[in-house]
């Protein structure tokens, strides 16, 4: 078990180098650089020079990549161009408004996904099952942004019950702790919701599909042949068996995650990072795009080796079976 | 069966939508870029699904809305078809250190969230339509190489390869002529679905304003455009995204059942 996670995370290293390679060399190879979008076109070109220096960007491309590099395993991601923090400073200050959307819609996510994807594998073909195939394909095909407009275009334009965006009443004097929480809950109602559905309905079919796989089993015969109540059956040999696979798919709908939180964050106005990025992307502020690919990067790498690390647990075949 | 009622349910919408963005030009009552009111108009008998913010004919831009969607999804879909066979075809027949090389290149490009990779690239490129296409194709070809490679890791081992070696047919002849043809019905179940997820891809990018650029219509950015009037004029976000919608259900739907016909899980 050791040895996997260890071989398991130094695979991760080349990955991540990969990433960083892949990322700068696609921002710089644009033509212009960053100067041009912020500074006055009648600044002085002696001015640009020197901030282009003082950036670095006078330097050829490789020169620029191993000085991110080595400052970058220092723990030194560079300031960001627009408001000259250290982009680490920024990106923190983000990051737990975006957790709190994910694992928010995470553990939602699991908690609706795990009930529909086995009851409707144990009632296959009936009416149950048709309806979730049905709404998983609605899911799958409507646009994230669409579906966010449109929860909006409900709820807060014309039901008027939620806000529409941000993450605070920004009219609201209320300094109590307690209705601050529930301003933030009501916020996050619209955003939550559009994530979730999101993810669910993919999510599904994959836990039905594990399901049906199991019941069709020759142990789950044996236990049906001598003679156990269908309820144990399901509970206790099948759904165990099914729950494995499920456990590497939410490994990887984390990148799905995070690509639904650059989208979500940006139309619900939510001051997280995915807003933050597709914000530092158009103002090719690229310490801050590295920044944020990294991270984003470091935590679906992070995600697959846990959700490995737990398949291994559950599943003695894996740690046993292949060396 | 249920599931062959709507696969073909999905296809002839397809066909549908294939032939009014085929005819588009025949087909609208007005021209898709001229400004025809002062005000957006809700829909009418004259303007079926109303007009936009600078009062031009949704009906008409949608039309040819229908055109950009779908020739992005297909030559984006092409694309990544081409490359994930390519590169999964090469990893699953030589084994080894190309497998490995692939395999790693692959996990390097799904540890990037794919939208923000796409939305770097093109804010470095100048968004339009050509680059919206191949950006969507060059970033989505990973699942297709990963299950290409399955399928010739297993087609590998049977007996007409190896009889095709014995008699002395290039890689090449046997990686194209020879697997290749056996290997097509994932490739098509997965490029069907393929295409519905880069028709998504293109309607997010142009949401953004990062994807194809006004005064072009794409359902996408329609939607960018509707944005900003959702209070005063709703059918201008509701219209576009129904029709995505749609599209990229019949081609889940026309998707799912090519997956059972072929009988891949």
């Amino acid at each position: 078990m050791k040895s996997f996670v260890v071989k398991r995370l130094l695979q991760a290293i080349p990955i991540l180098i990969g990433v960083s390679v892949l990322s700068f060399f696609i921002m710089h190879l644009a033509p212009g650089d960053p100067t041009a979008l912020f500074t006055d076109p009648n600044v002085n070109p002696a001015e640009l020079a020197r901030i282009r220096a003082n950036w670095g960007l006078d330097q050829p491309i490789y020169i620029q990549y191993f000085y991110w590099l080595g400052n970058a395993l220092r723990g030194n991601f560079g300031n960001s161009y627009m408001t000259g923090m250290p982009v680490i400073k920024e990106i923190a200050e983000r990051l737990p408004a975006t957790l709190l959307l994910m694992v928010t819609s995470f553990v939602i996510t699991l908690l609706i996904t795990i009930p529909l994807g086995v009851i409707s594998a144990v009632k296959k073909g009936k009416w149950f099952d048709n309806a979730v195939t049905v709404f998983c394909f609605a899911g799958m095909a409507t646009p994230s942004f669409w579906l966010g407009l449109m929860l909006m275009l409900l709820f807060a334009v014309k039901l008027n019950w939620l806000p529409a965006v941000g993450m605070y009443d920004v009219m609201s004097n209320d300094k109590c702790q307690m209705s601050n929480v529930l301003d933030v809950i009501r916020h996050m109602i619209l955003p939550v919701t559009t994530m979730t559905l999101l993810s669910l309905t993919g999510l599904i079919r994959y836990q039905r599909a594990a399901m049906l796989e199991v019941l069709n089993q020759d142990f789950i015969r044996t236990a049906r042949a001598k003679g156990l109540p269908e309820r144990i059956v399901i509970f206790k040999h099948a759904l165990r068996n099914a729950l494995i696979p499920i456990v590497t798919i939410l490994g990887l709908s984390l990148p799905d995650l995070f690509g639904g939180a650059f989208i979500i964050e940006t139309i619900f106005a939510w001051p997280g990072m995915g807003r933050l990025g597709v914000m530092a992307i158009f103002q090719r502020n690229y310490p801050l795009i590295m920044g944020i690919v990294m991270l984003s990067a470091v935590l679906i790498v992070v995600g697959n080796l846990l959700a490995d690390i737990a398949y291994a647990w559950v599943d003695p075949r894996v740690r046993y079976g292949k060396k | 069966m249920g599931r062959n009622k709507l696969a073909l349910f999905g296809a002839t919408l397809l066909s549908l939508f294939v032939l009014v963005a085929i005819f588009a030009p025949m087909i609208v009552p007005y021209d898709p870029s001229a400004i025809l009111e002062n005000d957006t108009l809700a829909p009418s008998a004259q303007h079926w699904f109303g007009t936009d913010d600078l009062g031009r004919d949704i009906f008409s831009r949608a039309v040819f809305g229908a055109r950009i969607s779908l020739t992005v999804g297909l030559v984006a879909v092409v694309i990544s078809l081409l490359l994930g066979t390519l590169l999964g075809a090469l990893a699953g027949y030589f084994g080894g250190w190309t497998d490995s090389l692939i395999m790693r290149f692959v996990d390097v490009m799904l540890a990037f969230p794919s939208i923000f990779l796409i939305l770097a690239i093109q804010a470095m490129l100048t968004p339009n339509i050509y680059n919206v296409m191949v950006v969507i194709g060059l970033t989505s070809w990973m699942g297709v190489a990963r299950l290409v490679r399955g399928e010739y890791l297993k087609i590998r081992e049977l007996s007409y390869v190896e009889a095709a070696k014995a008699i002395g047919c290039s890689p090449a002849r046997i990686i194209f002529r020879h697997i290749l043809p056996n290997a097509m019905g994932p490739i098509i179940v997965a490029g069907t679905l393929g295409m519905a997820g880069a028709i998504l891809t293109e309607s997010s990018l142009s949401f953004l304003g990062m994807g194809v650029q006004p005064p072009m219509a794409s359902w996408g950015n329609m939607l960018m455009d509707a944005q900003a009037y959702l209070l005063d004029a709703p059918w201008m976000a509701v219209i576009p995204g129904l029709l995505i919608f749609t599209t990229v259900l019949s081609l889940y739907f026309v998707g799912e059942g090519l997956r059972e016909k072929v009988g891949v899980s």
